[in-house]
């Protein structure tokens, strides 16, 4: 991966001014996007996964802005944008978006595929007939059938996986370089997941673009994402290539993330959870975020935020672990089991 | 589509219909005496009357009579006429000239009402928060908790003394509507503003436009290709009934200005005592009402491709 990043987000700080509060969501993110990869960012709700990424398309809700930091994009500080005219220019054409829940993605009063249209209409510079042989084209390739007659219907006459291909389409209609899928499968049935994340990865190689998935469900990740990003209270503790992640850990935090994988549950034990709650984003933060539901935590954890560590070239933690001072830490059993039960699970 | 059009349709007949003919026979239950005028009561004999009313029909037995108002109203479409209120004329005649006086104000004022209510709620939707949103709210709050007297006066007073416009209606004079449509219209202003404003919000606030601006569209297109239409589509189910109730007039308008309009005939009426323009009316309104709710939901399920009113079939 010596490739110039195609978006590189420093030090992104992100503020919300809720009833006179500042809350800080991201806290200091920073993130190299490389062309053509999948991304995961993994952690759980509240940690910061989708407002960081909105961040990319100025999605933020009104009371949210960037305050520190930047985001490199095409040679551009995208993070100085305030305008909307200046980030109608990325906005679906550069960067386009996939929410959670499609049933409530599309607009229930127009025709699927006048929605489809809209955004070829709005891109490419083309309009009637040929936007709508585009369109036509769009709904085949996400695998609709009968896109003749699916165009003149409504959202209510799909299914839910049939409108998480139509919101893809959507997204993908203009090209875009990169797509974030924000919790793309959440909201549907177990066996359409596989074949939304199928349809997504080959359009991904289709139209070469770069994928970032969000997502709390790791099963996901394992399956599709190259490189894994971690995400806790605001701040990326862990990030590397998907096996590093999954089978040399370092960060307690993805420890307990993978502990909690239901898949290593064994028959008739709980399932480990991860105890309390993520921290409270009004108050500052000191020390580490994850100290206080740290079973491995050490005192400096509590005073000091650790840096990043380099583990190899690609993978880096943020954790006190990695300090050659620190005493030599036996990762969970469940880590350890991790590489032979996943490889037994094929 | 056309079977449950067909049906529905019927359906309204039918519910007229039995409100008409309660009304009908809860008049019945009056004395009779109500047919004649105060000075005919003055100057008939007891013989007198007994005849007049055997020659109106009004001694027969209740059915018969029944029979004979819905055999008159379906052939000659007549409903009588009126004995007191317009002695002698027919009741078609006396409602029809009255009800284009109220309808011609009601409709310019409902227009009036749509375009700028509808507008103000855009722009306090467009500027939520702002100071736009806070005029609005504060007229549509202003509007609303003010006793209608009250304001009434006011747009009186300053339209007359400071505009100079005429404080009373007149046919002679076209000014003379200004005043009475400026009352009729604040209310519906702030009905409307206030129900737009809300369901843009609404609609705002949903997934599909994180979509839709997702995918590059302006804020101004977003509101004009998805919000607007959307947020209307609620507000339409109520418009054709608005459009048809203007029919039946404003009684404090109408009375303040002096307008010989719908508004106070049927109240008039039932204090006179003048039962055929009571049921004139009753059945004017109850065929207005219903009227406006089947349009209303023909107009839903015009707009809306959700809504299919067949039952069988719906969403797969």
């Amino acid at each position: 991966m010596a490739k110039e990043p195609i978006l590189s987000a420093k030090d992104i700080e992100i503020c919300f001014h809720l009833r006179g509060r500042t809350l800080k969501p991201i806290r200091k993110c920073s993130l190299d996007l490389y062309e053509g990869e999948t991304l995961a960012i993994v952690g759980e709700s509240g940690s910061g996964k989708s407002v960081f990424t909105k961040s990319f398309i100025g999605m933020l809700d009104a009371n949210g802005e960037i305050i520190s930091g930047s985001i490199l994009y095409g040679g551009v500080d995208i993070a100085k944008y305030k305008k909307e005219a200046d980030w109608i220019k990325i906005r679906g054409k550069k960067i386009a978006m996939v929410f959670q829940d499609p049933m409530t993605s599309l607009n229930p009063l127009k025709k699927v595929g006048a929605q489809i249209q809209e955004s070829i209409e709005l891109h490419q510079g083309i309009k009637g007939e040929e936007a709508k042989k585009l369109t036509l084209e769009m709904l085949k390739k996400v695998g609709i059938p009968d896109p003749e007659r699916r165009y003149n219907q409504y959202p209510h006459e799909f299914s839910g996986g049939m409108r998480q291909r139509v919101v893809i389409a959507i997204a993908v209609a203009c090209h875009p370089q990169i797509l974030i899928c924000d919790e793309p499968t959440t909201a549907l049935d177990v066996t359409i997941q596989a074949q939304i994340l199928q349809l997504i990865r080959d359009l991904q190689k289709e139209f070469q673009m770069t994928v970032i998935y969000i997502t709390h469900d790791l099963g996901v990740v394992a399956n599709v994402a190259d490189r894994v990003a971690v995400m806790y209270a605001g701040e990326i503790v862990e990030i590397g290539k998907v096996d590093e992640i999954f089978y040399d850990a370092w960060h307690p935090y993805t420890w307990a993330l993978l502990s909690a994988l239901p898949q290593l549950g064994v028959k008739g034990e709980d399932l480990p959870t991860i105890d309390g709650t993520p921290p409270n984003l009004y108050n500052e933060i000191v020390g580490d975020a994850f100290a206080p539901r740290n079973k491995y935590a050490m005192k400096i954890d509590f005073v000091k935020a650790p840096p990043y560590f380099d583990v190899t070239a690609t993978h880096k933690a943020k954790t006190w672990l990695l300090d050659p001072r620190a005493p030599k830490m036996e990762r969970p059993k469940a880590i350890q089991a991790l590489r032979s039960k996943m490889k037994a699970r094929g | 589509m056309l079977k449950y059009t067909i049906k529905r349709l019927l359906q309204s007949i039918v519910t007229v219909l039995i409100v008409v003919t309660i009304v009908f026979l809860l008049m019945r239950m009056l004395p009779v005496d109500y047919y004649f005028t105060e000075e005919q009561l003055m100057k008939f004999t007891e013989e007198q009357k007994q005849e007049q009313l055997l020659q109106a029909g009004l001694l027969d037995p209740l059915p018969k009579q029944l029979f004979n108002f819905y055999r008159q109203l379906i052939t000659k479409f007549s409903l009588g006429d009126s004995r007191r209120i317009q002695s002698g004329v027919a009741v078609t005649k006396v409602i029809a000239t009255r009800m284009g006086i109220s309808m011609r104000l009601g409709v310019i004022s409902l227009c009036i009402s749509l375009v700028l209510g509808v507008l103000l709620g855009i722009a306090q939707t467009r500027f939520k928060d702002k100071l736009v949103d806070g005029i609005g709210t504060a007229y549509i709050i202003f509007v609303n908790s003010v006793p209608s007297l009250v304001s009434y006066s006011l747009v009186l007073v300053f339209g007359s003394q400071v505009l100079g416009l005429p404080p009373l209606y007149s046919t002679r004079n076209p000014t003379s509507i200004t005043l009475p449509i400026v009352c009729l219209s604040m209310g519906s202003i702030a009905g409307y503003a206030l129900w737009t404003r809300r369901y843009m919000v609404d609609e705002i606030n949903k997934d599909y436009i994180k979509l839709a601006r997702a995918k590059g569209l302006t804020t101004k297109q977003i509101m004009i290709r998805h919000v607007l239409r959307n947020a209307f589509v609620p507000l339409a189910q109520y418009l054709p009934a608005s459009f048809l109730l203007t029919i039946g007039g404003s009684l404090l308008v109408e009375r303040f200005f002096s307008v010989p309009g719908m508004g106070a005939l049927m109240t008039d009426a039932i204090a006179r005592y003048d039962t055929n323009v009571v049921q004139g009316c009753v059945v004017l309104y109850a065929s207005l009402g219903i009227l406006g709710v089947f349009l209303g939901d023909i107009l839903m399920m015009l707009i809306d491709p959700r809504i299919k009113l067949t039952g069988n079939g719906g969403t797969r």
